[in-house]
């Protein structure tokens, strides 16, 4: 079993921060203000680590942090302490101590990531099939052809008619938007997935058929992923472990069966007895 | 008996603390048991008594309150299945522990075989050999060939079954807990499935089991474990502590 990513004591903080930040918030305290400084304590000190294949699911509410700790893993926000080992083709990368060139390789080629928003993740101005050549020329893929036919494959794994692969994203619906999400995401065939709320608002088959294709490529190419959800469908079919995140801290982990089968903590409990 | 067991239960406890009704619901208490290569262990008791608790903890779907739950693996090392690893867990599920539970959990969009094939996909086994293997021992448990290809939530209970323990025996794990593997099957069904479950005692295979009749305990089982409902139901936390 090969690990991809250990994280430590990772704690982002929005505001100036003080000594109470840590002891006066989190779940005991029903809050992730500050009452001394004001400041919110989006995450603090969440460790886990992920291994080759695996999909690991972190659920929780909106404002509960799930998301702010995989912001921070891809860049997109810089974390206030703690340190994340990323182990990729015998080496290993200090994430929190790269340089922004650095960055900017393992997001452009090593990582991927869907958000909720395809707006984040794709370029609205240009075409689909552009949206995966663009990731693909910041890559090492320089060659037109090459790059059109990797276009092709990708989005005909991903199940995006090909016809259209020249049409910008505004043409497409939620669902197809997800799909050439996730189509870029997977152009350099990363070893890292994250996946932010990507089925959150999309019609229920939609949601099921983009759940299935994440489980199809999870199993043909050993893709390692982390989901973030606060859905406990969308846990339960993907995630083998899961954590629970409530006002910055993660509350619970475990399998996923016994998370939702034998949940230890209150807040876990009222979450699985409120599953529709 | 000269072999080692495969599995050590000692002093297994499971209760569960409900936070929301201030309550501590006991539910297996101080179970000790052994099951051994090739042999049958019978868990039997009243409902209620924690019989399918047991097994639960030992594939962790529960978290063992107390006790030992002490595996061997291949490889001749004692693991405790209460404390061990998460994925040394998921390991461990994949190859050497096999879990029939009572109900089928499956996707409505998903085929009995792609379901009863699952297991051996995810071992790394090529699909197509893998399909082949399901259709075999869907075949062997005399399920219809038209329901093959068709989702298993509009099949009657009995089928249902079928295609759950279909998904469990195929993938030959070396521990295999059965939860009343026969309950909803017709006689004739049921002896099938017995001559299977003995093949594979035959071929070494460890199993823990709960039956719903005494007289397939009597047939099947080489240990028998009686389990009794354990006594104080229901203390608030609170007088605990």
């Amino acid at each position: 079993m090969d690990k991809v990513l250990e994280v430590n004591n990772l704690s982002k903080i929005y505001g100036k921060g003080c000594f109470s930040c840590f002891e006066l918030t989190g779940p005991e305290y029903d809050t992730n203000i500050c009452p001394q400084c004001g400041s919110v304590i989006a995450a603090h000190d969440v460790s886990f680590d992920l291994y080759k294949g695996e999909i690991l699911g972190i659920m929780g509410e909106s404002g509960s942090g799930k998301s702010t700790a995989v912001k921070c893993l891809y860049f997109d926000q810089e974390p206030s302490s703690g340190n994340a080992t990323f182990f990729d083709e015998g080496e290993k990368y200090d994430l929190f101590e790269l340089n922004a060139a650095q960055q900017r390789r393992l997001v452009n080629q090593r990582f991927g990531m869907v958000y909720q928003n395809p707006h984040l993740g794709l370029n609205f101005d240009i075409s689909s099939g552009g949206n995966i050549a663009e990731r693909l020329l910041m890559s090492e893929v320089k060659n037109y052809s090459d790059i059109r036919l990797r276009a092709t494959n990708l989005l005909t794994r991903t199940e995006v008619l090909t016809e259209r692969m020249d049409e910008l994203p505004k043409n497409f619906s939620g669902g197809m938007q997800q799909r050439v999400q996730i189509a870029k995401a997977l152009a350099t065939n990363p070893p890292l997935l994250f996946l932010d709320e990507v089925t959150t608002g999309l019609d229920l088959s939609v949601q099921a058929a983009i759940l299935d294709l994440i489980l199809e490529i999870q199993q043909e190419q050993q893709t390692s992923m982390i989901v973030v959800t606060h859905d406990l469908g969308v846990i339960r079919l993907l995630a083998g472990r899961t954590l629970v995140m409530k006002y910055g801290r993660v509350i619970e982990s475990g399998l996923t069966d016994q998370i939702l089968e034998d949940p230890q903590h209150a807040y876990t409990q009222r979450l699985v007895a409120s599953a529709l | 008996m000269n072999k080692k067991p495969i599995l050590q239960v000692e002093g297994y406890s499971k209760y569960f603390e409900l936070h929301e009704q201030d309550k501590i619901i006991p539910s297996s208490h101080d179970v000790n048991l052994e099951v051994f290569p090739g042999k049958l262990t019978a868990l039997i008791g009243p409902t209620g008594a924690g019989k399918s608790t047991v097994l639960k903890g030992i594939y962790r779907t529960y978290l063992p309150s107390c006790g030992q739950l002490l595996f061997r693996t291949k490889e001749d090392i004692e693991i405790d299945l209460a404390q061990a690893d998460e994925h040394l867990i998921l390991e461990l599920r994949k190859n050497e522990i096999g879990f029939v539970t009572q109900f089928l959990h499956a996707l409505p969009r998903q085929s009995a075989e792609a379901i009863v094939a699952q297991p051996l996909i995810q071992r790394g086994m090529d699909k197509t050999q893998a399909r082949d293997l399901a259709r075999e021992m869907l075949s062997a448990m005399n399920l219809p060939e038209a329901l093959w290809g068709i989702s298993p939530s509009t099949f009657s209970g009995g089928e249902k079954q079928r295609v759950n323990l279909a998904r469990g025996l195929v993938s030959r794990p070396r521990l295999l807990l059965l939860d009343e593997p026969t309950a909803s099957l017709d006689p004739k069904t049921t002896e099938k499935i017995i001559t299977l479950i003995q093949e594979l005692k035959s071929d070494g295979v460890a199993m823990l089991a709960i039956f719903h009749h005494p007289e397939l305990v009597e047939r099947m089982a080489d240990n028998v474990v009686q389990l009794e409902p354990p006594i104080g139901i229901e203390k608030t936390l609170k007088e605990i502590a």
